[in-house]
C-alpha cells in the first residue's frame, strides 16, 4: 500500500498512462509477498489442523506403552524426556487376558466378509442401474438414494425383532456363533451389508455410468453377454472405484459399535469396538489397557490408509471427477 | 458375406421421429456409404442394423435373415467406432482376440487370426502394448483389427476417421478402401465428410432429416443431384444457387436472376418447359464458372460480368468469390486468371453443366437419376421450407438456409 501511495504522489512530470504502468509493476512483487502471505497461511492452518488430530493418537500410542504407575503419575509427554521406561506389558495382559485377541478376530471376521459382500452387491446392483434398461429403474434408484437419509437408528428395532425370528442358533463350526439372526456372524455380514448399500451403490453407479458407452456396445458385438461384461470390462476398470469404496466399507464396519451392541451382544463374538466398551466400563480408571486396546483397534485402519492412501483420495473424486 | 436390407425402416424417439420410411438394398461385398449432416439419421441406421438401437418400426435383413430381434452379438457384424472403444485394461492382442475367445475359438486359431490381422494392419510389434500407449492413427488400426478377426458377413463404420488429423485421415481412408478390395466383404460406413463418401463408395446414400435422399454412385451423385439439398451437400465448394425466372421463347429459353440472365442450351432447355415466366432454383458448380479469358476449348458458355470480392489461391486453380448485382457466388477458375479483387471480370458459365430445382418441393428438374422408393421425401422437402430454423429460400439474402446448403441469394 505504501509502494503505490508513493507513486500516486510524485508530481505528474510524466503522462498518466506510464504512471500507471509504474503503479502496475509496483504490484507485482506486491503480489508475490500477498501469494506466500495466502499460501504461508494455508500452511499454518493445515499444520494446526494436522497437529491437533494427530496429537491424540500420538498421546494415545505413548501412553498405552507406559507403566501403570507412570500414567497415573504424570502427562504423556513426560515419557519423551528424561528416563525412558516403556513397557509391552499393557498390550500383552489386553490381548491375553482381557480377551482383545479374541475380539481383534471377530472384527476381522465381521469386516472382511462384509466388505467384500457389500460391493459385489453393490457392483452389480450400480451396473444394472448404469446400463441395463428396465421398468421403474429411475424410481428404484430414486428410492435407493433416498435410503441414504434414512438413520439406522430407525431400523435398529424392526431388525432386530426380524433376526430374533429367524435365528438360528446352531453353532457355526471354527468362527463360532449362532449360524444366523442374533449373535451370528453371518447375522452381522448381511446388516453391514445392508446398510453400506446405498451409498454404495450410489457412488458406484456414477462411475459406472462415466464409462464410454462405446465400450459397452463393442463388447455387446464381440459377443460378450451383460454377465460377461460386468466381470470382463466393468469390474476391471473399476479398480480404484472399488478400492476405494472397499477402503471406506472397511472402515465403517471396523470402526462401527452401534450395531453390533445391538445385533451382537454375546461378549466372546464381540468386535474390537464393542469389547472397548465393555473395558471401559469394567475397568474405566486403568488407562493403560484402555489406551493399548484403543491403538490395537486402531493400527489395522492406519495401516490399511496408509497402505492404500493413493486410492482412497481417487475415490472421493469419483462419480465427481471422471475417474 | 452377405447383402442387407432395408424395408420401410422408421426410429421414433418419444414424439420425434429421427429416420422414416428407409428403404435400401445394399449388395454383396458392395462399399456403401451413408452420407449426411449431423444428426440426419445416418448414425442411428447403423446402429439400427447393429442391433444397438431398437426398431420402431419396418424390416431389417442381413443375408435372408431378418434380424429385427436378433441380439448384436449374433448378427455376424463387427463395428468401429469412432471413439475406437478399445478395451483400456487390456493389451493390443487381448483387445483384438476378445470377441473370438468370447465364442470359443480355438486358442490356436485366435493367434493364427489376430497375427494375420496385426500384418494385415502393420501393428505385429504393438500386440503387447496397451491402448494408451498409442497414439490416434495405431487406436484405430486395432480397433479395425479388431473387426477383422472376427471375419463378419458386414463391416459398420461409424465416422471412424472423424478423431483423426487431416493428414492420417486421408492415409487411413486409402487404407480401408484397399482393406475393402482385400477382405471382399460388404462395408457401410457412415461419416459426415462428403470428401470421405466421394472417395471410399462404390454407392452412396445421402440422408437428411431423417429421410434417404438419393442413393447412386458417387458420380451419380454428383452429376445428376436428385434434389437441392444433394446437390448442395455434394462437392466442395459448394454449389452455386440462384432464384431465377425461366423466359425467353419455347426455341431460345432464358433464365433471368434479376442480376443477369442466361441462355438455356437447347439440351436443358426441354427440363424447364412447364416453367415459363415461373420461378426455378438455377444451380451451377464452381466448377462451371471460368474466367472469360481461360474457358477451355468446346464449351459452349454465356458471359456475364461479375467484380470480384476475394480471391483464394489455390495453386493448381483460384476460388473467385464473384458479386453481380447484389448475387454472390463463387467460380473456380484457371489459375492464370488476370481478377485481382476489386476488379470487373467477365465470367463464363458452362450452362451444359446447369441444374435446375423447383423452388417449392426442391426437387431437381434436371436429373434423370432414379428417385429413392420413398413417399416420405417429397412430403419432408415441403416440411424443410415450414420449419422455422430453415430460412425459406430468398428470404432474407446472404443466409444460409441450413449450415450445409449453400446460400441462395435472391434476384432483383
Amino acid at each position: 500500500m505504501t509502494i503505490r501511495a508513493k507513486v500516486a504522489a510524485t508530481p505528474a512530470t510524466q503522462p498518466t498512462t506510464l504512471k500507471r504502468e509504474e503503479e502496475r509493476s509496483g504490484a507485482g512483487p506486491l503480489s508475490l509477498f500477498g501469494k506466500f502471505l495466502s499460501k504461508f497461511s494455508v500452511h499454518v492452518i493445515l499444520i494446526l489442523i494436522i497437529v491437533a488430530w494427530s496429537v491424540p493418537t500420538f498421546a494415545l500410542l505413548v501412553s498405552s506403552f507406559r507403566e501403570p504407575a507412570d500414567i497415573a503419575r504424570s502427562g504423556w509427554w513426560n515419557a519423551l524426556t528424561g528416563s525412558w521406561s516403556f513397557t509391552l506389558d499393557n498390550y500383552d495382559q489386553v490381548l491375553s487376558q482381557r480377551n482383545m485377541g479374541r475380539a481383534f478376530m471377530n472384527s476381522l471376521i465381521i469386516s472382511v466378509p462384509s466388505t467384500i459382500l457389500s460391493i459385489l452387491v453393490a457392483a452389480m446392483a450400480a451396473y444394472a442401474f448404469a446400463w441395463m434398461r428396465f421398468p421403474g429403474r429411475n424410481m428404484l434408484f430414486l428410492l435407493v438414494v433416498g435410503m441414504l437419509v434414512v438413520p439406522v437408528q430407525m431400523t435398529l428395532i424392526p431388525v432386530l425383532r426380524i433376526y430374533g425370528d429367524v435365528t438360528v442358533d446352531t453353532q457355526v463350526p471354527i468362527i463360532g456363533g449362532n449360524l444366523f439372526g442374533i449373535n451370528s456372524f453371518p447375522g452381522m455380514w448381511v446388516a453391514h451389508t445392508a446398510y453400506g448399500l446405498p451409498f454404495a451403490i450410489f457412488l458406484l453407479r456414477n462411475f459406472f455410468a462415466a464409462l464410454p458407452r462405446d465400450l459397452f456396445e463393442s463388447a455387446y458385438l464381440d459377443g460378450a453377454s451383460e454377465v460377461q461384461v460386468f466381470f470382463k470390462i466393468v469390474l476391471p476398470l473399476s479398480g480404484p472405484a472399488l478400492a476405494a469404496l472397499g477402503i471406506f466399507q472397511f472402515l465403517w464396519i471396523w470402526n462401527d459399535l452401534l450395531i453390533a451392541l445391538i445385533y451382537m451382544g454375546d461378549p466372546e463374538l464381540a468386535p474390537m469396538t464393542l469389547a472397548i466398551r465393555n473395558l471401559v466400563s469394567s475397568f474405566g480408571t486403568q488407562y493403560q489397557f484402555l489406551t493399548a486396546a484403543a491403538f490395537i483397534s486402531m493400527a489395522l485402519p492406519l495401516l490399511i490408509f496408509f497402505a492404500l492412501q493413493r486410492y482412497f483420495v481417487q475415490g472421493v473424486l469419483a462419480g465427481s471427477v471422471k475417474g | 458375406m452377405a447383402e442387407v436390407s432395408f424395408e420401410h425402416v422408421y426410429k421414433r424417439f418419444n414424439d420425434s421421429t429421427a429416420v422414416s420410411d428407409f428403404n435400401l438394398e445394399i449388395a454383396d461385398k458392395e462399399f456403401l456409404v451413408l452420407v449426411g449432416p449431423s444428426g440426419c439419421g445416418k448414425s442411428t441406421t447403423l446402429r439400427m442394423l447393429a442391433g444397438l438401437e431398437e426398431i420402431s418400426d419396418g424390416e431389417v435383413k442381413i443375408g435372408d435373415r431378418l434380424v429385427n430381434d436378433v441380439a448384436p452379438r449374433d448378427r455376424d457384424i463387427a463395428m468401429v467406432f469412432q471413439s475406437y472403444a478399445l478395451y483400456p485394461h487390456m493389451s493390443v492382442y487381448d483387445n483384438m482376440a476378445f470377441g473370438l475367445s468370447l465364442r470359443g475359438t480355438p486358442k490356436q486359431e485366435i493367434k493364427r487370426r489376430v497375427g494375420e490381422a496385426a500384418q494385415i494392419l502393420g501393428i505385429e510389434n504393438m500386440l503387447d502394448r496397451k491402448p494408451k500407449a498409442l497414439s490416434g492413427g495405431q487406436r484405430q488400426r486395432v480397433a479395425l483389427g479388431r473387426a477383422i478377426v472376427r471375419e463378419p458377413a458386414v463391416f459398420l463404420f461409424d465416422e471412424p476417421l472423424s478423431n483423426l488429423d487431416a493428414k492420417l485421415r486421408v492415409q487411413t481412408r486409402a487404407e480401408i478402401s484397399k482393406l475393402h478390395q482385400r477382405l471382399g466383404t460388404t462395408f457401410i460406413y457412415v461419416t459426415h465428410d462428403q470428401v470421405e463418401a466421394m472417395t471410399m463408395a462404390t454407392r452412396i446414400a445421402v440422408m437428411n432429416l431423417g429421410v434417404l435422399q438419393q442413393v447412386g454412385t458417387p458420380q451419380e451423385l454428383y452429376d445428376q443431384p436428385v434434389n437441392q439439398f444433394v446437390a448442395g451437400f455434394m462437392g466442395s465448394p459448394a454449389m452455386n444457387f440462384f432464384r431465377a425466372t425461366v423466359g425467353g421463347t419455347p426455341d431460345a429459353v432464358t433464365v433471368d436472376t434479376g442480376s443477369f440472365s442466361l441462355n438455356v442450351p437447347a439440351g436443358r432447355a426441354t427440363a424447364l418447359r412447364d416453367y415459363a415466366e415461373k420461378e426455378v432454383i438455377l444451380g451451377i458448380r464452381p466448377e462451371n464458372i471460368h474466367d472469360a479469358a481461360y474457358v477451355p476449348t468446346g464449351l459452349q458458355t454465356e458471359v456475364i460480368e461479375a467484380t470480384v470480392d476475394i480471391t483464394e489461391l489455390m495453386g493448381n486453380e483460384i476460388f473467385l468469390y464473384l458479386k453481380a448485382g447484389n448475387l454472390s457466388f463463387l467460380g473456380r477458375v484457371d489459375p492464370r486468371t488476370e481478377a485481382r479483387p476489386g476488379n470487373k471480370v467477365r465470367v463464363a458459365f458452362n450452362m451444359d453443366e446447369m441444374h435446375a430445382f423447383d423452388p417449392q418441393t426442391e426437387e431437381s428438374l434436371t436429373s434423370s437419376a432414379p428417385r429413392p422408393k420413398t413417399e416420405a421425401v417429397a412430403a419432408v422437402g415441403i416440411a424443410v421450407l415450414d420449419q422455422s430454423d430453415v430460412k425459406p429460400i430468398g428470404d432474407d439474402a446472404g443466409e444460409p438456409s441450413t449450415d450445409l446448403v449453400p446460400p441462395i441469394t435472391k434476384g432483383g
